[in-house]
């Protein structure tokens, strides 16, 4: 059963230094609130795994807890370049990133495996692609059947996943909707879950499309209002492109990203 | 602004819509191609099919999204499905008639990067990197490339293959198991440039309005051969060039 928490509290409990931490939400839902907890509680060495490293891992890179990105698409939707990731890369500042890199399908897969409890996915994928050459956790499978080769792609099962969800009923059942992304599979693929919600609820009613998560497959749930900004939560507020845009001049240079994390660092989450 | 006059984007994206086909089911990317196909569906082809890689199924904006997975791809869509459904259930199987791709690099047998420029390891410039294009690439029943024709872009051979066109030959998608037929057009903002039918090789097949073939070519970083019947792209009409001119991309300022 999920226990509700305080979103401080909820990352000291569940993220560690050197853990594999997926924090996911495809451009929709992004959990903005739980990744800065993660930067104020100054978490190291973390592997962090995401489709799609836009903001907020810039920020967590930049902050110096990663020593390793897995992905399959780095940058700023709509707008350009990670600037912190490329800083990282090139002259390892703050500190060395190792990347392991994936397409979107072979990415959604590996979730897909690791919370179907198999070792790993089978997909039409990489074929003459520079890829396989550069990432261990591409191979290839014959299949038993037919014969036929196809791609092969490692399990992802994250020792934390974090996810944000418009909201969560009293007992922790979580009900999210719109674009529902990668989000079931990434919580059902981890050891521990967080999710922050918008709000609790005391009931949950029926959303077309919406994904619901049983408690019993949630650790902590927190309350995270406008959690997502300057992502989007649908039904509750839009996405802030203003902001996205405005992260291209904050993220440039080293100095003004720093000013940017001090003032994060001291404000309250 | 007037619509007898207009600029080499606006040709381009003008051109990228007249290839869409009315009915088609598109997979689009960002950028370039979400225009395109967005002026499309305004114009001649107002049953086209569009779907993002967020999982959003016959999705009809009103305005361009910024990213693909804004809120108005969902608000607007038939269906909106998950990731892994819309990569294995939707593209996987050759469901998809046109991918709708750009790039960073691009060379002569149509081959895609978006990774790295320069060595994987030590790069030049990181870009962002797969998305969903190798798989787009690999399963849509044909690929329709827009990007802008530069040298620095149109390569003999990309540093990296992030997303494979025709390899480095005729026979090499069949060799690699890739169903789709891969890039059939590569659309920029100078002209149309098709395989050639035995070779695979890239040929410039047609020009826009007012650009010559020697522009081309020193846009090109191979020895780019010409059609035998090069055709000349006719301009924008005043229809095409005020729909294009309405598209409001959310959020941006006005």
């Amino acid at each position: 059963m999920a226990k509700i928490v305080s979103l401080p509290e909820a990352v000291a409990e569940l993220v560690r230094d050197g853990d594999v931490v997926a924090l996911e939400g495809f451009t929709h839902l992004i959990p903005f609130a739980a990744g800065h907890e993660i930067i104020r509680q100054a978490r190291r060495d973390l592997t962090l795994v995401r489709m799609t490293p836009d903001l907020i891992y810039d920020q967590l890179i930049g902050a110096g807890c990663a020593a390793k990105l897995v992905f399959s698409w780095g940058g700023n939707p709509g707008v350009g370049s990670l600037h912190r990731m490329r800083d990282a890369l090139k002259n390892e500042w703050p500190m060395p990133l190792e990347i392991e890199e994936h397409s979107h399908a072979g990415m959604a897969n590996r979730y897909v495996a690791g919370a179907s409890g198999v070792p790993f996915a089978i997909l039409r994928g990489y074929a003459g692609t520079d890829l396989p050459l550069h990432t261990p956790t591409i191979s290839s499978v014959t299949c038993p059947f037919t014969g036929e080769q196809l791609a092969a792609v490692a399990a992802l099962n994250p020792d934390v996943t974090v996810v944000h969800a418009q909201r969560a009923d009293r007992a922790g059942n979580v009900q999210l909707w719109g674009i529902t992304g990668i989000q079931k599979e990434a919580v059902l693929a981890a050891k521990r879950s967080l999710v922050t919600v918008e709000e609790i609820v005391d009931e949950l009613t029926p959303v077309p499309g919406a994904v619901v998560l049983p408690s019993w497959v949630v650790d902590r749930v927190a309350t995270a209002p406008k959690g997502a900004a300057p992502s989007y939560a649908h039904g509750y507020y839009d996405r802030d492109n203003a902001a996205y845009r405005k992260w291209d001049a904050i993220s440039r240079d080293r100095a003004s990203f720093t000013s940017w994390l001090e003032e994060l660092k001291g404000s309250a989450a | 602004m007037s619509t007898d006059s207009w600029t080499a984007d606006e040709m381009m994206s003008v051109a990228a819509a007249r290839s869409l086909r009315e009915g088609q089911v598109c997979f689009v990317g960002i950028g370039l191609p979400s225009v395109a196909a967005n002026l499309a569906r305004r114009l001649h082809a107002p049953n086209l099919v569009l779907i993002y890689e967020s999982g959003t199924i016959d999705t009809k904006p009103d305005e361009l999204p910024l990213s693909i997975g804004d809120g108005i791809l969902a608000d607007s869509a038939l269906s909106v499905v998950s990731v892994p459904e819309i990569f294995n259930y939707w593209l996987q199987p050759g469901r998809i008639d046109v991918g709708f791709l750009s790039g960073a690099q691009l060379d002569r047998f149509a081959n895609i990067n978006t990774t790295v420029i320069g060595e994987y390891d030590e790069p030049d410039v990181r870009l962002p990197g797969s998305g969903g294009a190798p798989e787009i690439a690999a399963s849509c029943r044909e690929v329709i490339v827009v990007m802008r024709h530069r040298l620095r872009a149109f390569v003999e051979q990309v540093d990296f293959v992030t997303s494979v066109g025709h390899g480095s030959g005729p026979d090499d998608r069949r060799v690699l198991g890739l169903r789709g037929a891969g890039p059939m057009k590569v659309i920029t903002d100078l002209g149309i440039l098709e395989p050639d039918p035995d070779t695979a090789e890239l040929v410039l097949t047609a020009v826009h309005h007012g650009i010559t073939v020697e522009q081309v070519r020193a846009e090109t970083g191979w020895t780019l051969q010409v059609s035998a019947d090069l055709r000349i792209t006719a301009p924008p009409g005043e229809k095409e060039l005020t729909t294009l001119r309405s598209l409001r991309t959310v959020g941006a300022a006005s």
